[in-house]
């Protein structure tokens, strides 16, 4: 059976670059990668990619080589590329290629997405009075898992303190100073109880993947993580979404709990193997539930599990190693990407200053609206 | 002049007489919030949901939503307004303002009962309303 391998990876500094385009991040990202495996644009087969807000991904094109070769804007929420990972694999995993890469950038305008009721199919009220706001949903959520399973906002606050420690440390995070407890935790509320520390930003960044099967990599003489399990699920009927303006009585997994399990069976591994984690942390709380919706703890568990350090840099569970999307921003087309790119460096030993010993499993999973997660387990 | 609910087939009645208006799937029972329009309407049948319920969950908006947003005022006069999910026992979970200054006083569990807000008031004068949740113990106001 073909194996699927990342053979070069690359990354544009997240964040805010002044005269630099989402496009030229992207470019940028994909020439790094090229450069990290050895390889011309010419020699690649095909690729995925994905931009929300800085034009479409197949823009690259003209830049990198009018090769001909089959390109796929993919267009998946906060997801997307997490979803063009996906798309790459599946398609050298099923023999009809064997080297390719998966690109995404974005360049946003500055404070929370707006949205518009009608791509979500939903009634203009929703938007009109104030009920459509990722951010609501964020603090809603939050704050019933608070209520549900003892999570204090100190754990909340330590989250984010975590998440610029090690931004501190990422040569592509955005936030690159270190943030008291206390300042977090004293900063405006933005969604009760989540305070402006505690969300993060809209973003730019760009962030390419080289991807080859088991056969070509050797063929090449390179060598890469290899994908183990990888899987996209959508939400289910009673799982609690974005722009929801009802649920149902009867609650439900969510798409990450699936998405989860899904990879963690086709990887024939579990959570308890793995050495360093990327999980999605729009806001502080959305990493604590995800650690849980990963099956890295139970529901409640996250209070003591924080409060000892254990997800911080030297813990027995570092999450979000460069900081996530709370130091990093979040490039919708290349957020998914920016957190495949970190298990890649830590996999290869080369996450200086925030290498995470002996590394051998990555775990990243990505979500986005309406409702979906992209989950990738590597191997070194 | 006369309020004017903010759209079309929220509620059915006025005043205090006003009830919040679901669908029910005819092939199922599902119920669904709000009550669908257009090619999907036939597949549901209107029901008047519960007034009472308990509160779901809640956050706060602290800052004044982007456009298609239209409530009063701009970022400077903006006024932060509570949002949550009340659960109609029996019915369904759903998503509304909720009428209350009193932030800090709200918790997941409590008694809440439905009730119409003027949302906005139009160029000419007219107040438009929508649907909200209150508190059910009152001295909330």
């Amino acid at each position: 059976m073909t194996e699927v391998h990342i053979i070069g990876a690359g990354i544009h500094p997240f964040g805010r670059t002044e005269g630099r385009s989402g496009l030229d991040q992207g470019q940028f990202a994909a020439e790094q990668a090229l450069a990290d495996a050895g390889l011309a644009w010419d020699q690649i087969q095909f690729a995925f990619g994905g931009s929300a807000a800085a034009g479409n991904a197949d823009a690259l094109l003209p830049r990198l080589g009018l090769t001909g070769i089959q390109f796929i804007n993919v267009s998946n929420g906060c997801a997307t590329g997490g979803s063009a990972l996906l798309a790459g694999y599946w398609a050298i995993k099923s023999g009809e290629f064997d080297l390719g890469m998966v690109v995404g950038f974005d360049k946003h305008p500055r404070g929370a997405f707006n949205a518009d009721p009608e791509k979500s199919g939903l009634p203009r009220w929703y938007g009109e009075t104030g009920l459509m706001l990722t951010t609501q949903f964020f603090g809603m959520k939050i704050q019933r898992y608070m209520g549900l399973h003892g999570i204090s906002a100190e754990t909340l606050g330590r989250v984010a303190e975590k998440a610029f420690e090690n931004g501190a440390r990422t040569p592509h995070a955005w936030r690159r100073e270190p943030v008291g407890l206390n300042v977090i935790m004293s900063s405006d509320l933005v969604s009760d109880p989540l305070t402006k520390y505690m969300f993060c930003s809209p973003a730019e960044g760009g962030a390419a993947l080289v991807v080859a099967s088991d056969r070509k990599m050797r063929e090449l003489g390179l060598s890469g993580p290899r994908i183990r399990g990888a899987a996209v699920r959508t939400r289910v009927a009673g799982s609690f979404e974005v722009f929801s303006p009802s649920l149902e009585l009867e609650r439900g997994p969510s798409p990450t709990q699936i998405a989860s399990r899904a990879a963690y069976e086709m990887a024939g591994l579990g959570p308890e193997d793995m050495d360093v984690i990327q999980i999605q942390d729009t806001e502080s709380g959305a990493e604590i539930m995800h650690m849980a919706e990963n099956g890295f703890c139970a529901d409640g568990e996250q209070e003591r599990l924080i409060a000892d350090g254990q997800t911080r840099l030297g813990g027995p569970m570092p999450v979000n190693t460069d900081g996530g999307c709370l130091a990093c921003g979040e490039p919708i087309g290349a957020s998914g990407l920016r957190q495949v790119y970190e298990n890649v460096q830590q996999l290869r030993g080369r996450a200086d200053g925030r290498q995470v010993e002996a590394a051998r499993l990555g775990y990243s999973q990505v979500y986005g609206a309406p409702g979906l997660s992209a989950v990738a387990i590597l191997e070194a | 002049m006369v309020a004017r609910m903010v759209a079309e087939g929220l509620v059915r009645g006025e005043a205090d007489q006003a009830r919040l208006l679901g669908g029910r799937r005819r092939s199922d029972g599902k119920m669904v919030f709000p009550l669908p329009g257009g090619d999907g309407a036939a597949a549901f049948e209107a029901v008047e949901l519960p007034t009472h319920g308990t509160l779901w969950s809640f956050t706060v908006q602290r800052f004044r939503p982007k456009p298609p947003y239209d409530g009063p005022g701009d970022e400077g006069s903006f006024a932060p307004y509570a949002v949550g999910y009340v659960e109609l026992p029996g019915a369904i979970i759903v998503e509304s303002r909720l009428e209350t200054q009193h932030f800090d006083r709200l918790r997941i569990g409590m008694p809440m009962v439905f009730t119409l807000q003027t949302f906005r008031t139009d160029p000419n004068g007219q107040d438009v309303l929508t649907y909200a949740f209150r508190p059910a113990d009152g001295d909330e106001r």
